[in-house]
């Protein structure tokens, strides 16, 4: 856990008694942001994943890396029809990304300019609230999750995306790979094996990699893309005012998909 | 009655047919399956957990597994010797046991059951 442990909160504790400092005071000069790291979310168990993306530092060849890292890792597959598409990370326009804040003297910098999009696992999710059997629901480290035995496919939770971060599975993706006569648009299917397929039917989303977030490892599209270039995409604890992604939002000035409709989005974009 | 004798000649004979695989296979028990250990199984001794157990509670076990995974995020089981495993279908059980056709399938065929687990979790690949 994170936060202040026991250990921690009697020596700070008896410094400020030293010291002649009291309450918040002591917490404030003794540890910094610490008090309000373990105040703020205190179901988090110290945690709140969110990431950062640096769109200065991002281009289409980076982007292309990182969707690709994420479909192997998680057997995402193409099966042709972008009707069928199924969307765990992917590239789009600015002014689709961002409608309300678009205009027509925007930045010349922005034009044609794609932005690399996933799962907001917005701190107050939608489609959590609609969904009937509760197949997604809220992690309390802020990963909104799928989980897919419980799924019935009634893509209530589709409609209520904002984003459309979410994809149905129209076809079996393991189809794909049995007859690549029928699926000739993806013959190299990946097949990995430390992750399930879905089947046909269920809706799926990103899941932030929790099951690499389980072992200590940063999301697959994180690590693919600091291979190539070091901070374009920033993974981190929103909960930890040290961590990294707390740094990057702190010098930088960022914005998030459609903050008007109250979803607290927890992807961020420097622009 | 017209061609009675012609009419329950062919009842009997219909009749006979449609039992002759009752009274074909009469007496005889289908062979129950013997659930084959790959190597590794062998090698390894002990599974998750004792073997009556398994044997007759896996079931029990994974759907406890993936319940605990995905809802809890519990990805560690500790074993009753102290082992830890990684609590995965496809990475941690079908490591061991993975002759699919000659562990799984014989079984669930034999008894009639068709887990929907081959839907989403992917099949070993097993050299014919």
């Amino acid at each position: 856990m994170k936060g202040i442990d026991r250990r921690e909160f009697l020596k700070i504790g008896g410094m400020a008694a030293i010291a002649g400092l009291g309450g918040k005071a002591a917490f404030e000069i003794l540890a910094p942001g610490k008090l309000e790291a373990a105040q703020q979310i205190p179901l988090t168990k110290g945690k709140h994943w969110a990431m950062v993306v640096d769109t200065t530092k991002m281009d289409d060849a980076l982007m292309d890396v990182c969707i690709e890292a994420c479909h192997k890792e998680h057997n995402v597959p193409n099966l042709g029809n972008p009707k069928e598409e199924i969307k765990w990370i992917w590239k789009e326009t600015y002014e689709h990304a961002f409608p309300g804040q678009e205009h027509e003297y925007i930045g010349e910098r922005f034009h044609g300019m794609n932005f690399l999009l996933m799962c907001n696992h917005c701190t107050n999710p939608p489609c959590v609230r609609v969904c009937p059997t509760q197949s997604t629901w809220k992690r309390e480290d802020g990963v909104v999750m799928m989980d897919m035995h419980r799924c019935i496919g009634c893509r209530f939770c589709m409609a209520a995306c904002p984003y459309g971060a979410r994809s149905f599975n129209w076809g079996d993706p393991q189809r794909v790979r049995t007859d690549e006569k029928l699926m000739p648009m993806n013959p190299g299917f990946p097949r990995n094996k430390d992750y399930p397929t879905r089947s046909k039917g269920v809706v799926e989303k990103c899941n932030f990699c929790a099951e690499r977030l389980a072992k200590g490892d940063q999301p697959a599209c994180v690590e693919a893309a600091a291979k190539v270039r070091k901070g374009a995409l920033v993974f981190g604890d929103l909960a930890d005012p040290h961590s990294e992604v707390r740094k990057v939002l702190k010098e930088n000035y960022t914005i998030r998909r459609k903050p008007e409709l109250g979803t607290g989005p927890n992807l961020f974009f420097i622009v | 009655m017209y061609d009675g004798g012609k009419i329950i000649t062919g009842l009997v004979i219909g009749l006979g047919l449609l039992l002759f695989p009752f009274f074909y296979n009469a007496g005889k028990a289908a062979k129950a399956p013997d659930p084959e250990l790959t190597p590794k199984a062998q090698e390894a001794k002990v599974c998750v957990m004792d073997k009556a157990y398994m044997q007759s509670s896996h079931m029990t076990l994974l759907d406890d597994w993936r319940h605990t995974v995905v809802r809890d995020g519990e990805r560690y089981f500790k074993a009753k010797s102290g082992t830890v495993y990684y609590k995965s279908l496809q990475v941690t059980c079908l490591d061991c046991h993975s002759n699919k056709t000659k562990f799984c399938d014989q079984c669930h065929d034999y008894m009639g059951v068709a887990p929907y687990c081959w839907d989403c979790h992917l099949e070993p690949e097993e050299k014919k």
